[in-house]
């Protein structure tokens, strides 16, 4: 290229992603309680962060609501997935929009619909409240996923298998779920990862007395002590970054 | 008939659970705006006349933003070598990755009275001693723009890199300048992407909630804050909902545009 200017607004652009990260990294190793000022090399917010027993508690319930939507909604996706490629009737039409819908409307209707639900069936706002809201909007996703991957399946493969003598049961255990495994897998993943990351609507539907990893983060933020949680967001950050290299790593190995 | 007993069970499962838990709260949503005496009429007030366009622009501007550094960034990458397509698309991604409370929070550290850049900016003489950098509408559209520009980036890279570039080199020996055949050739070329980008970054910026939350003031209120605080500070359902059945206008009218336009386009 002979223009300059291409590449210094890729830098630009690189530099506005990260700034904030860095300075927030930075920041966690900063033994001054405020931000402004460098006194010195310190870990001791990570030690006061070790410390704080309601953060594991709040990492706990994150891990099983996370564990539990993900399961459901990924059998619930890739049946969703199935269907959709398989028939193509009125049902599957209304059947996409129901699946899709959810991906556009902003989270926050998601939160205020699914509080005014639980609040008239009257059930008590809590974990199991919360699984729900996370399944719901976590089967889209793995079924977008899946439904992607199907696009690209070569029905010569369901015959081939049919002709060699195999039942209907057997086509989709032998067949459609070794190759559908990398979009499932991608899928669980991906729901996995919103299933943690969620704060909108949780927020809405936890209730009081039930904190998971984010709403204890927000409630930090709005009422904690800052350099408590730039060290708890470097973990998150830290912990986040390994894994998507992981995963890249492994497919690229592929 | 045993091919439809089958289809039905194996739509069953993600239809009922999508009709109970996504179809039925919706409506509900709907049907709370009218209970209660005037909920409707009193969200037409000024009070929130001024909030819902305010929560309009400053989606608009996010989305022009946002789409005015995509398009050119989507330009030169497509073309650039497969390595640094590659890094620079990982680079994009990787703090989208992370936790979204997490990096509005970074904002808050980052322009913080006490924090680096402020001290920084006040030394330079860029700013002067009593200007503030967080609880503003200029920090809400900074961060709105920092936590959708992923949105808009890959669509519009995805395009790019369907597009063929020998067709700008012939409306250039046409005649045309590059920067013309960017706009005449390019453009037109990848609008697809420009549609989804726009929507991707449009939407969630209409619904925006934890941004002005944690960054943003009473000057830079916008339709979710009003949301929760009807929620959460004085409990009136029903105005909530009717604040919500209202968002969900807004957020159908750019939905519907895009699939008229996408349909024309398919023509």
């Amino acid at each position: 290229m002979k223009q300059k200017w291409p590449l210094w607004l890729a830098a630009f652009v690189l530099f506005f992603l990260y700034l904030p990260i860095v300075v927030l990294i930075a920041n966690s190793f900063n033994e001054s309680r405020f931000g402004g000022v460098w006194t010195g090399f310190s870990l001791k917010w990570y030690e006061k962060l070790w410390n704080e027993r309601a953060i594991w508690s709040a990492l706990s319930n994150s891990l099983l609501i996370g564990a539990l939507s993900t399961v459901v909604a990924t059998v619930l996706g890739t049946l969703a997935a199935l269907a959709l490629y398989k028939y193509k009737s009125f049902l599957q039409k209304t059947h996409f929009g129901l699946i899709y819908i959810p991906l556009i409307i902003p989270d926050i209707l998601m939160g205020v619909s699914l509080l005014l639900f639980f609040v008239s069936l009257k059930w008590s706002l809590g974990l199991f409240t919360v699984f729900i809201a996370h399944t719901t909007f976590c089967i889209s996703y793995v079924a977008m996923l899946v439904r992607a991957r199907l696009d690209n399946f070569d029905k010569a493969l369901v015959e081939a298998a049919y002709d060699l003598g195999a039942n209907a049961w057997e086509v989709f255990y032998r067949v459609m779920i070794p190759y559908l495994s990398p979009a499932i897998l991608a899928g669980a993943l991906l729901a996995f990862t919103l299933s943690i990351d969620d704060f909108v609507i949780t927020f809405f539907i936890v209730g009081p007395g039930v904190t998971t990893l984010p709403i204890y983060v927000y409630s930090m933020i709005k009422f904690g002590s800052p350099p408590l949680i730039n060290a708890l967001s470097t973990v998150l950050i830290i912990v986040t970054f390994c894994i998507v290299w992981l995963s890249h790593h492994l497919s690229e190995k592929k | 008939m045993r091919k439809r007993a089958r289809e039905i069970a194996m739509t069953l499962p993600s239809y009922g659970w999508l009709v109970l838990f996504f179809l039925i709260p919706t409506i509900l949503v709907f049907a709370y705006a009218f209970k209660g005496t005037n909920t409707i009429s009193s969200i037409f007030g000024p009070e929130y006349a001024v909030i819902l366009w305010r929560t309009i622009w400053l989606s608009s501007v996010t989305t022009i933003v946002c789409l005015s550094l995509a398009l050119p960034l989507g330009y030169f990458l497509a073309r650039a070598q497969a390595r640094i397509q590659k890094l620079f698309l990982l680079l994009v991604i990787m703090p989208f990755w992370s936790s979204f409370l997490v990096r509005i929070f970074a904002w808050k550290t980052l322009l913080h009275p006490e924090g680096m850049l402020r001290k920084t900016l006040t030394f330079l003489h860029i700013i002067d001693a009593d200007t503030f950098l967080l609880y503003n509408l200029g920090t809400v559209l900074v961060v709105m723009i920092y936590s959708y520009l992923p949105f808009a980036i890959l669509p519009i890279y995805a395009q790019s890199v369907k597009f063929n570039y020998s067709l700008i080199e012939a409306a250039q020996d046409l005649g045309a300048t590059e920067t013309s055949a960017f706009f005449k050739v390019f453009l037109p070329g990848i609008g697809k992407g420009i549609l989804t980008a726009a929507v991707l970054v449009f939407i969630p910026s209409i619904g925006a909630y934890v941004i002005p939350d944690v960054v943003g003031g009473t000057s830079s209120e916008m339709i979710g804050n009003k949301i929760a605080q009807r929620i959460f500070i004085d409990r009136n359902l029903p105005q909530a909902s009717a604040l919500s059945s209202l968002l969900c206008l807004v957020v159908l009218v750019p939905i519907a545009i895009s699939a008229y336009l996408h349909r024309r386009q398919v023509r």
